[in-house]
């Protein structure tokens, strides 16, 4: 596999010693690999907030690093749109997935309007308890006092739960979730797949799984399930005659509410053996976990940019983006700007105002599962502070190769028991 | 000064004050009044400062904007009386205003 014999590393230019011209480029994956990208969003941050890269991998595009900036992009959904992907690589011409996030109103608010109410906190209080169990579950049966993958066998395992939950899917199959998530998302020099021809094979069997699902709960809904929802939705019970329609939404749902999660959980563990002194405030008072879990969520910035394409000549910051250009929202810069956050770079449980992070983006577009991943993480905190007294990082992680899922392929802990 | 009433969905109440030109949104925060996040700090941008207008205070407190109404769309719970905390400046004539908390934000 392309994986296994990429053995050497490559090299992590110094940021300050390259000019700041059209050939500074920070969307390349082996920096977020390396976790050596903080540098150069903190150049771009104070030099050139609106930077113009000329030439990359996904072609010419705008950096927008500034939270203010980010913002004022955000919102503004009638000049800076969503249509044709909201990440920086462009989706396969010959296999598009038209799925809301990718779309401009009205037919992305028709759309996400059927499915929101299944992640409704009125929902989410039904779920509570079968998260909780779960969760216990599964920290039960995990070994002290020797090394463990938590990537694996907490944040993975819980967060795919969750999803065949979600979509009442069975639940001995779980692992098929998993899979699909990370077939969609992944960059072919990752070593997930192998080629684009895999990615569709694998998606379409995504497809074909998910059509009988939905034929089924046609004929027999379930209780209170994703595709019973869309299957009765108004405008999309009729979604099985646009196939590639609803394998995007499938996909969007599924990536939505796994990488994202299961980083988020991963990277809490990591801040806190970063900052001993906030997991000693944590361990005194576990009432904290209420606004930690905001702020695990801005640290991790579990994903590292959203793009648009603006619609219409105009103005961010003093530069004229032209129509037609890729603009990309570096929230995983935002949320580090100090003008926005004071000590951004510091992991602070108690933050006064935990919530004001980009992460879950803001404006039509913003993260529909936000309560869900929050209450998700607040629970499997409440769980680990229960039984251990540390979850103790015990080597490297692993970073994933991407710059835009952030997150974590491997984590090393031992467990110490309270 | 413009006091504005804040009615919880267990149905308790809390009378604050606040400066004219205020959001509502920003009188709660500045009063403790639980039921209002406000995560974007009154961007009008992430619909977490969600009330609903008390009836008979509507036609003076007036309808959402386009990006408000985009914003309350993505609401499932929303109303005919729900308006955005922050997109409500108080002035004189709002002085006395009541709006409830819904039980959930989003």
């Amino acid at each position: 596999m392309s994986d296994a014999i990429r053995t050497s590393k490559e090299l992590v230019v110094d940021p300050y010693s390259i000019p700041l011209d059209g050939n500074f480029n920070v969307a390349q994956s082996h920096l977020f690999e390396q976790n050596a990208h903080w540098a150069y969003f903190e150049r771009l941050r104070k030099e050139a907030p609106v930077h113009f890269c000329e030439e990359s991998e996904f072609g010419p595009y705008w950096s927008i690093t500034r939270f203010e900036d980010i913002m004022q992009v955000d919102t503004n959904h009638k000049v800076f749109s969503s249509e044709g992907g909201i990440t920086l690589g462009d989706q396969d011409e010959d296999f598009t997935l038209p799925m809301f996030i990718a779309m401009d109103p009205p037919k992305h608010d028709d759309q996400r309007k059927v499915v929101s109410p299944v992640v409704a906190p009125i929902n989410l209080v039904k779920l509570e308890s079968t998260i909780r169990a779960r969760a216990a579950n599964l920290l039960d049966a995990l070994p002290v006092g020797e090394e463990i993958d938590w990537v694996d066998r907490i944040s993975i395992e819980l967060t795919t739960q969750m999803l065949a939950t979600l979509f009442d899917f069975p639940f001995e199959q779980r692992r098929k979730l998993t899979r699909w998530s990370d077939v969609a998302t992944a960059n072919l020099e990752q070593g997930i797949i192998e080629s684009e021809d895999q990615r569709r094979e694998e998606l379409i069997e995504c497809l074909t799984t998910f059509t009988e699902i939905f034929k089924e709960r046609q004929q027999t809904p379930g209780d209170n399930d994703l595709i019973t929802m869309l299957a009765h939705g108004e405008t999309t019970k009729d979604m099985l005659e646009r196939p590639m329609e609803f394998l995007g939404n499938l996909i969007l749902l599924i990536v939505g509410g796994n990488d994202t999660t299961r980083n988020s959980i991963s990277g809490g563990i990591l801040a806190l053996n970063q900052h001993p002194d906030e997991y000693q405030k944590l361990r005194e008072n576990p009432g904290l976990i209420a606004s930690m879990v905001p702020e695990i969520i801005r640290w991790q910035t579990p994903l590292a940019h959203m793009r648009r394409r603006a619609l219409e000549d105009t103005v961010i910051g003093g530069k004229t983006i032209k129509k037609g250009d890729k603009v990309v929202m570096w929230y995983v810069s935002g949320n580090r700007d100090e003008s926005a956050i004071e000590t951004p770079d510091k992991f602070i449980i108690d933050r006064a105002k935990p919530r004001q992070h980009l992460s879950f983006g803001f404006g039509i577009h913003r993260c529909m599962g936000n309560r869900l991943a929050e209450m998700q993480l607040r629970i499997v905190w409440e769980e680990i502070l229960k039984r251990f007294d540390t979850v103790e990082v015990v080597g490297a992680p692993a970073y994933i190769r991407s710059p835009f899922v952030k997150g974590y392929a491997h984590l090393p802990v031992v467990l110490h028991k309270k | 000064m413009t006091t504005v009433t804040f009615v919880q969905f267990s149905g308790e109440t809390k009378t604050v004050d606040g400066d004219n030109g205020d959001s509502v949104m920003k009188i709660a925060l500045d009063n403790l009044v639980p039921g209002i996040d406000a995560d974007c700090g009154g961007e009008c941008s992430c619909a977490t400062c969600h009330v609903l207008i008390e009836s008979e205070w509507m036609s003076r407190v007036g309808t959402a904007d386009d990006q408000e109404n985009a914003m309350l769309d993505l609401n499932p719970d929303r109303e005919p009386n729900s308006r955005l905390s922050c997109q409500i400046a108080v002035t004189d004539e709002l002085n006395g205003l009541v709006v409830n908390l819904p039980e959930f934000q989003y």
